[in-house]
Parts: C-alpha cells; sequence; structure tokens
C-alpha cells in the first residue's frame, strides 16, 4: 500500500516529546486555514438539499449541482488486532464545477488510540460523466491525486493487497511512508423503479518507482424508504430515508492479481435528509476475512450550499 | 511540498467558480430540448395525475432541488430558465418527465433521474399545475410558493 521512505528524524527527536507536541502542526494550521476560508465564503450563499447517495465508499453516476459546494465530515472508527484501535476523519468539499465535472477535495487525519492524533494528507478527486443522457448503464470516469502518509486510515477504498496489518504500526513511524498516488476508477451505475446499483472498478498506481498498479473494487444497491414524497414537510417521512448495502474489497496488483492477501468488507449504510437540509449517514461495516478489520463504523454529515460558484464569481467581480 | 498543491488545488476551484456561466436562463433555445423527446417517452402520462396530493408534494420537492436553478416562484432564476413559459407549459407531461430524467447536461441542467420516478411525476403535476406567464398579471399572487 505504501512506499516506504523513512526520513531521518530531526536531531531534537520528535518521538521524544510529549504528545500533543508531535502532532504535525503546520500541516494541521493550513488545513484550518483552508476550513476557515471555506467556511466564511459559505455564508454569502444559502443551502439547498439534494437527493445524495447513502454509499460512503461506492459511488453511483451521479454529479454535484453545478455551482454547488456540498461540506462532509466522516468518521470512521475501526478495530486493530495487533495494534490500537483508531478513529480516522475526513473532511470533503465537493463541487460541482459543470453538470458533467464534479472535483473533490479530502483532508484527512486519524487518532489512533493511546497514540497520537495527526494529519494525514489531501486527496484530489475529479468525476467526469462521459454520456449525455441517461442510458441503461452510467458511466463515470474518476480520477484522483492523492498524497498521503502511511498513517493514513480513512479506508476510503480498499485496494491491491491492503491488509488489517498495514494499519498497525505506531503514527511515529507510520507518517514517515509516503504516498503519492493516481487512482481512477471506472463507476457504473443503474437507477431503476427507485432501486441504485453501482459498480465501482479501481485502478491505483503509487507514482514511486517500482510500484506496481493495484486493483479493487467496490459495489452498492440502496432504495429510498418511500418513493413518493409526502405533501407535508417532515423529517421522519419515510422518502427521506435511503437504505442500502456496500461491499469493498482488494484484487491484488499486477503482479498478483486475485483474492489472496486482500480483505473484504461487507456494509449496510443507511442515508436521513433532513428538511434541515442536513444529510446524515451511517454504515456499520464488518470485515468479510482474516485481513480484514473485524469491524468499521462509519459516520458522516453533509450540507450543501447551493450558488457557492456564483458567490465566488461575484467575489472576484464576476456576473451574479 | 504540501502546501504548493493545496495553493494550486484552491486556486483551480477558485477558477472553476468563476468560469461558472449563467447564460441558461436567458436562452431562449434551451426549451428547444423539450422537442427531443422520443415519442414514445412524450406521450406518457402521469400516472399521479388525479392524486390530490401531487402537486403539493411536487412543489416541496421543487423548493428542495429546483428552486434554486428556476427560482422560488419558477419564473426562471440565475442559471435556469422560467417553467412558466409556453413552451414548458405546452409540453406534453412525458416530454417534461423525460428532460427530468435525462437533464441537459451540457447546458448545466443535472440528470434527475436520482429523484424515485413517482417523485419525478410529482414535480411534473407540479409544474404544470402553475400558471403560464401569459396570462399571468404581476400584480395578482402567483401560485402559492410551495
Amino acid at each position: 500500500m505504501t512506499s516506504a521512505s523513512p526520513q531521518p528524524e530531526s536531531s531534537s527527536s520528535d518521538s521524544d516529546l510529549p504528545w500533543p507536541s508531535r502532532v504535525s502542526w503546520p500541516p494541521v494550521r493550513r488545513a484550518l486555514s483552508f476550513g476557515l476560508l471555506a467556511l466564511a465564503l459559505l455564508f454569502l450563499v444559502r443551502t439547498a438539499q439534494s437527493q445524495e447517495s447513502p454509499y460512503i465508499v461506492a459511488y453511483d453516476h451521479y454529479l454535484e449541482e453545478p455551482g454547488s459546494l456540498e461540506v462532509e465530515y466522516f468518521s470512521t472508527f475501526g478495530t486493530q488486532r495487533g495494534g490500537n484501535d483508531f478513529h480516522a476523519f475526513w473532511a470533503e468539499f465537493e463541487y460541482g464545477a459543470t453538470a458533467w465535472w464534479t472535483t473533490e477535495l479530502y483532508l484527512d487525519g486519524q487518532t489512533t488510540f493511546n497514540d497520537s492524533t495527526i494529519f494525514t494528507g489531501f486527496r484530489w478527486e475529479n468525476r467526469f460523466r462521459l454520456l449525455q443522457r441517461e442510458h441503461f448503464i452510467n458511466p463515470v470516469l474518476y480520477i484522483e491525486y492523492e498524497q498521503t502518509s502511511g498513517a493514513d486510515k480513512i479506508l476510503k477504498e480498499v485496494e491491491g493487497h491492503d491488509v488489517e496489518e498495514d494499519y498497525s504500526d505506531p503514527n511515529a513511524l507510520a507518517r514517515y511512508d509516503h504516498d503519492h498516488e493516481i487512482e481512477t476508477k471506472l463507476l457504473l451505475s443503474k437507477t431503476f423503479k427507485g432501486w441504485n446499483i453501482a459498480q465501482n472498478t479501481i485502478a491505483t498506481k503509487n507514482v514511486s518507482p517500482g510500484e506496481p498498479w493495484e486493483f479493487g473494487y467496490a459495489i452498492g444497491a440502496s432504495r429510498p424508504l418511500a418513493l413518493k414524497a409526502s405533501a407535508k414537510r417532515c423529517s421522519f417521512c419515510r422518502e427521506n430515508f435511503i437504505a442500502g448495502i456496500e461491499m469493498y474489497g482488494g484484487l491484488g496488483d499486477r503482479h498478483s492479481f486475485g483474492l489472496h492477501d486482500t480483505s473484504h468488507y461487507l456494509a449496510p449504510v443507511i442515508a436521513w435528509y433532513l428538511p434541515s437540509d442536513w444529510t446524515l449517514r451511517l454504515s456499520p461495516g464488518f470485515g468479510l476475512n482474516d485481513n480484514s478489520h473485524r469491524f468499521l463504523l462509519r459516520w458522516g454529515v453533509s450540507r450543501e450550499f447551493s450558488g457557492f460558484g456564483s458567490a465566488i464569481s461575484r467575489l472576484f467581480g464576476g456576473r451574479s | 511540498m504540501t502546501l504548493r498543491c493545496s495553493a494550486i488545488v484552491l486556486v483551480l476551484t477558485l477558477a472553476m467558480a468563476t468560469a461558472q456561466t449563467n447564460s441558461a436562463s436567458k436562452d431562449n433555445s434551451i426549451y428547444g430540448e423539450l422537442s427531443k423527446a422520443p415519442a414514445k417517452a412524450a406521450a406518457r402520462r402521469n400516472p399521479l395525475e388525479a392524486d390530490p396530493e401531487a402537486v403539493a408534494a411536487g412543489g416541496k420537492l421543487f423548493a428542495r432541488h429546483c428552486a434554486e436553478c428556476h427560482g422560488d416562484t419558477a419564473d426562471g432564476g440565475k442559471k435556469g430558465p422560467s417553467l412558466r413559459a409556453a413552451e414548458v407549459q405546452q409540453a406534453t407531461p412525458g416530454s417534461l418527465f423525460w428532460l427530468l430524467t435525462n437533464g441537459v447536461v451540457r447546458r448545466g441542467m443535472p440528470v434527475w433521474s436520482k429523484l424515485p420516478e413517482p417523485q419525478r411525476w410529482q414535480l411534473v403535476s407540479f409544474i404544470k399545475s402553475l400558471t403560464p406567464a401569459s396570462q399571468s398579471d404581476p400584480n395578482v399572487e402567483k401560485a402559492p410558493h410551495p
């Protein structure tokens, strides 16, 4: 999963310092600054609600509405055999650049219990809708660049020979492994009679020399609990809930394609759309073999801000 | 390195945002998209035509998903054209349903097949219930806001 490139410790070793001095503050400060800027801009726009996918790992073929920004926060609690359990978290800023292109920035971090809390990197994701209209199967091309440390544990995708043991190193060691990866996915999805079926094929290349292409998959199925909307504004109407299930895992790499030494997960998902424009998601995930974390509990909260693009445009003197 | 990459990401995002175009609301040719519905799709009848709650439910869905672009009263907004225009009001329910389902992706209208089929028909019911622009009197209150 990671390309180990151990860095020499500085003369005053970080690991000698008590926590939280060991926390990697400069990247955290930069992430916070970016977050504060984004939050300030959000005051200029109004909220909206779109029917978001309930999936946390799999993707369907629906993109963000043009000009809208969705701000999301997700958490993953994971059990770890041979190490400390962890709580990984990430913020997502998902922007609909056009009706056929969505771009997204992720900022990742994690807390390993009895260890430390660190910022683990960023990802820049782009999704491109390939066909203008709806078809029997709808393809979307996904391209992501990620720059993360070996301590990243958000498990947003599982690929190659990612196994539970990879996540057992203490943060002080794992943070010095660096991943610079290009990740591509072909997202195929279909919605029929309220059911959405999504299938994602993943191919990832660590740009470090000598690293092979790695492969993975994610599949999902989901359906709203009610297909008709009620006439009244309500929080607990069945139409506000979408339930589903997703499964994801690795498929080895170019040299050893297949299921051996790979991990796989099965995770029910449920999303709740609140009339106040917030969306909540919850997903308990279960490892399907001995290479997988036994249990992953994920939850997330998101809110969409429409008109974000116009607000930025006005800020720079453009037309509103 | 991380700082540099973050700055690049921020600049690109701002550039894209600034490049947002808002021409759809001013361009009447967008209504021509309705005529592209295949005959079979255009001929479909609204199965919720007789549902007394369909218009109200559609109004709720409109406020949630459509008002940002088409305006709170469906008169047209920053990005979307008026839905009270004659071209829309004279279109068959099947054509409106087809357009909702497929969007006009290259012109900025997303596909709405993510909404279950009954909800798309509820939206069609609401759109067809709007007072057409040619008949609306500015001094008379427009169709109630959902």
